[in-house]
């Protein structure tokens, strides 16, 4: 079991990794295709030569990301057929159709308008280059989407049903992978794109106001820049609220653990800073919080939109007190039973392959009908204690505020950026506010990163909820070479990163030279 | 038959062009050339040293019908 749970550790460490590096390349092409877009929407609609210098320079950077970015992501699922080659057959083709369909949108249409894109400035006509700027844009939308949507199936699996015989849950509704869960959580990512990228732009431009170089472009760039990064913060927060409500909603145990929640209320207090008692254990009377400044019925407002509501914490979830689709406190099953109905799932299981051996036909029918019957909580059965079903409280409670701490942050920049710009000696003689300009670009990728850390950590043990827990999901394969290629992604993967801020860094400045 | 030879032409010129917007968009490359330098790079480390020494798909490998996949699987998620 030992060896077990370190083959589990290290490869959760090293696909954490491989996103984490791979989250860095993919906000900003996002993001700044969109930006290099409008960029050149202007400057086809008024043909001023200082837009197209514009459009040229940020299409630049955005090549830049890109081509440094591109195919990090593969990694991911190279992992998924050695690391976790279990989860891989178990998710079938419900995970495996919306990644072949992103492999030939990002191959086709970022391949072939890509290129038009970069060498088709001189060989078609404005629009048809414009057009291909925007279907850059658009494909890379698109591409985000099906990654989102198949992340979102294991957050929330519907559209399914298990085939013991294949031991693959097979789709029987396509159109139930666009659940609410994952249209939120991929207008969520894409729109965090827009602000981080917003911020990267500010942050770039006020590089060139500091060195007091092309100061009219830095001040245009800005402009569309703040906007879009305003725009795209606002909805990001939009669907954030979208997100705590299904969240609330498909996964209580998540959201107690983003809250550091245990014994939950209605008219449930949301905690704005703190720190969560590590100590604490959801069988325990001892404090939640070491301290704590909390907004009154902030939470029962973020989870159902209804300040009196009850929000379930994590010993109510586990005793089995929960809230229902209408928002309804119901109670259900607990974790105990969960664990017990899991097992009764498994030894189904059992019985379906001895049956199938024996070649026992009426036997494996009465095992496939058990099976179904409590297929609801597989995953549980894995477990010996409730204790393991719980996420851990400390990182998805400090990574969801230093997301909301940030995203707030953010609000108030683009902001005072935005007026700021507008009133043009106010930021050219703004030194402070440019230096924290510069220095916001790091922060928007930490604020980012946070985001999938709370979504990421948060579920856990899952890799399917409630079907499929990580220890289940994982290869029999040696810890040890795990390790090998930890640290081989960890020296590749840094390598690139260094490349792409020192090509970067390198243009930018080249680039500051030139009149833009 | 007029037709097709001035549709095959057509096809020809369109081809030509699109190669032409590779090669001189590859030939007047600047930065361009050491980013598909780091690109070829970094593919080649993917896929031949990486995936081909260290990620081989482990069901494809050690099995040749999915029936025996299903009842590896079975297996492994009935002992655990």
């Amino acid at each position: 079991m030992d060896d077990l749970m370190t083959v589990v550790d290290w490869s959760r460490w090293q696909f954490a990794l491989t996103a984490i590096y791979h989250w860095l390349f993919v906000p900003l092409t996002l993001g700044l295709s969109l930006i290099v877009a409008i960029m050149e929407t202007i400057y086809v609609r008024t043909g001023e030569q200082k837009w197209l210098k514009t459009t040229k320079f940020w299409m630049l950077l955005f090549g830049i990301n890109f081509a440094i970015g591109i195919a990090t992501g593969l990694i991911l699922e190279f992992e998924f057929g050695t690391n976790w080659s279990n989860y891989s057959w178990f998710v079938g083709d419900i995970f495996g159709a919306p990644l072949a369909i992103e492999g030939i949108f990002a191959f086709f249409i970022e391949a072939t308008f890509v290129a038009v894109m970069f060498f088709g400035w001189n060989r078609v006509s404005k629009r048809f280059h414009l057009v291909s700027t925007w279907m850059t844009w658009f494909g890379a939308s698109c591409s985000a989407l099906w990654i989102l949507v198949a992340n979102s199936w294991m957050q929330y699996p519907v559209g399914m049903k298990f085939d013991p015989e294949q031991m693959r849950n097979v789709m029987d509704n396509f159109w139930a992978l666009f659940s609410p869960v994952a249209i939120n959580k991929y207008l969520h990512a894409v729109t965090s794109g827009w602000a981080l990228s917003g911020v990267f732009v500010i942050g770039v431009s006020c590089w060139f106001l500091w060195k007091k170089r092309n100061i009219e472009f830095a001040e245009r760039s800005m402009k569309v820049g703040g906007w879009i990064g305003l725009i795209g913060l606002l909805l990001t927060m939009y669907t954030g609220d979208g997100s705590a409500i299904e969240v609330a909603r498909t996964q209580p145990m998540k959201l107690a653990a983003m809250e550091g929640l245990y014994n939950g209320s209605q008219g449930q207090s949301l905690v704005a800073v703190g720190m969560v008692n590590p100590e604490k254990n959801w069988a325990d009377d001892t404090d939640e919080y070491l301290w704590a400044i909390e907004i009154p019925k902030g939470l029962s407002f973020l989870a159902t939109h209804d300040f009196n509501a009850f929000v379930p914490g994590v010993s109510d979830l586990v005793k089995g007190v929960a809230i229902n689709e209408k928002g309804d406190t119901v109670s259900t099953v607990s974790y105990a039973d969960r664990i017990l109905i899991g097992k009764q799932a498994h030894e189904a299981l059992r019985r379906y392959d001895k049956a199938k051996v024996e070649g026992d036909k009426a036997a494996m029918e009465t095992a496939r009908k058990d099976l179904e019957a409590n297929y609801k909580y597989f995953g549980y059965g894995y477990f010996d204690s409730v204790d393991e079903a719980i996420p851990p409280i400390g990182m998805t409670f400090y990574a969801f505020r230093v997301m909301v701490g940030l995203g707030s942050y953010f609000i108030l920049f683009f902001i005072v950026v935005l007026f700021a710009v507008y009133k043009k000696d106010w930021f050219r003689k703004s030194v402070w506010l440019q230096w924290i300009a510069m220095l916001s670009i790091p922060l928007v990728y930490v604020c980012s990163q946070a985001g999938w850390i709370v979504a990421e950590v948060g579920r856990q043990p899952w890799t399917v909820q409630d079907l499929l827990p990580t220890r289940a999901a994982i290869s029999a394969i040696s810890a040890a070479s795990v390790m090998v290629t930890f640290w081989m992604f960890a020296a590749i993967f840094t390598i690139l990163l260094v490349a792409e801020v020192s090509i970067m860094c390198r243009q930018i400045s080249k680039e500051s030279k030139k009149e833009l | 038959m007029e037709m097709l030879a001035a549709l095959t032409q057509g096809i020809r010129k369109r081809l030509r062009a699109i190669f032409y917007l590779y090669y001189d968009g590859f030939r007047s490359m600047t930065v361009g050339k050491t980013l598909w330098v780091i690109i070829l790079l970094k593919l080649f480390i993917f896929f031949v040293v990486i995936k081909w020494l260290f990620f081989p798909n482990l069901l494809s490998r050690d099995y040749d019908t999915d029936e025996e996949r299903a009842a590896h699987v079975r297996h492994e998620l009935t002992t655990r």
